[in-house]
């Protein structure tokens, strides 16, 4: 892999291979990304437990799913 | 457009694609910068990835966590991702959407030589010859009182940038 490096002094633009240490970042990086994306699903389908949990004792007050439909709006 | 805009540098990425794009030995000549964005990831299945903003070439945990506003005409989302070694900026188009589009995206930079901490902001749409699209803004901070030289963006899950991507950085003066 490489990168391009833009030198704005001299508008020179190279390709340079990266260095052990830049993939070592990006590795991190990447494992970081992984790490963020499980948090915002288990929060999402945390979420989405909620939501259903709480329609279900709504529905076994009575409300139709239209009325529960209306309370989200 | 402020009479003070000045291209300062362009680049497009060549066969191949690039991990990386690094923009290096800025002068501290302008008040602001801005970085106008043609861009694609390679990120997998998705229409959309998210970018990486550096400054510097710092990784270090120096970034307050975004706050990022995003949509698809049908749900929006807000929320603060727990990153803090880059910042972020968004939409460039991925993988998963129509070959040959691009991503476009702002990202403006006030200040960039002053001895504050560092904001930015991002405002981009995906590109997308099919249903699914995204619109987002993101503001973001670098903790940091140095001057901006070296401006570094890369894909956030993604591993390239994709040929034929675009960047130009402006300076803009007395904005």
């Amino acid at each position: 892999m490489h990168k391009v490096i833009v030198d704005c002094s001299t508008g020179t633009i190279t390709e340079v291979e990266l260095t052990a240490e830049e993939i070592a970042q990006r590795e991190a990086d990447a494992l970081a990304y992984a790490e963020q994306k499980a948090i915002e699903e288990a929060e999402a389908a945390a979420k989405a437990a909620a939501k259903a949990n709480a329609e279900a004792k709504l529905a076994a007050l009575g409300l139709t799913a239209e009325e529960i439909a209306a309370l989200s709006k | 457009m402020a009479t003070t805009y000045t291209a300062i540098a362009t680049v497009e990425v060549g066969a191949g694609g690039a991990s990386s794009i690094d923009f290096t030995g800025i002068a501290s000549s302008w008040t602001d910068l801005v970085l106008h964005l043609s861009i694609r990831s390679n990120r997998a299945t998705q229409v959309y990835d998210t970018g990486r903003i550096r400054f510097n070439s710092d990784s270090g945990s120096n970034y307050t966590a975004s706050r990022r506003l995003y949509g698809n005409g049908t749900s929006a989302v807000s929320d603060a991702p727990a990153i803090t070694n880059s910042g972020l900026f968004e939409m460039p188009t991925a993988a998963g959407a129509t070959a040959s589009t691009f991503g476009n995206i702002q990202i403006y930079i006030p200040n960039y030589a002053g001895s504050n901490y560092k904001s930015y902001s991002s405002d981009g749409v995906s590109e997308n010859n099919a249903t699914a699209a995204y619109a987002s803004l993101i503001a973001g901070l670098w903790n940091s009182t140095s001057a901006i030289t070296q401006v570094n963006l890369l894909p956030y899950s993604g591993t390239l940038f994709d040929q034929y991507s675009t960047a130009t950085l402006y300076g803009i003066k007395n904005s």
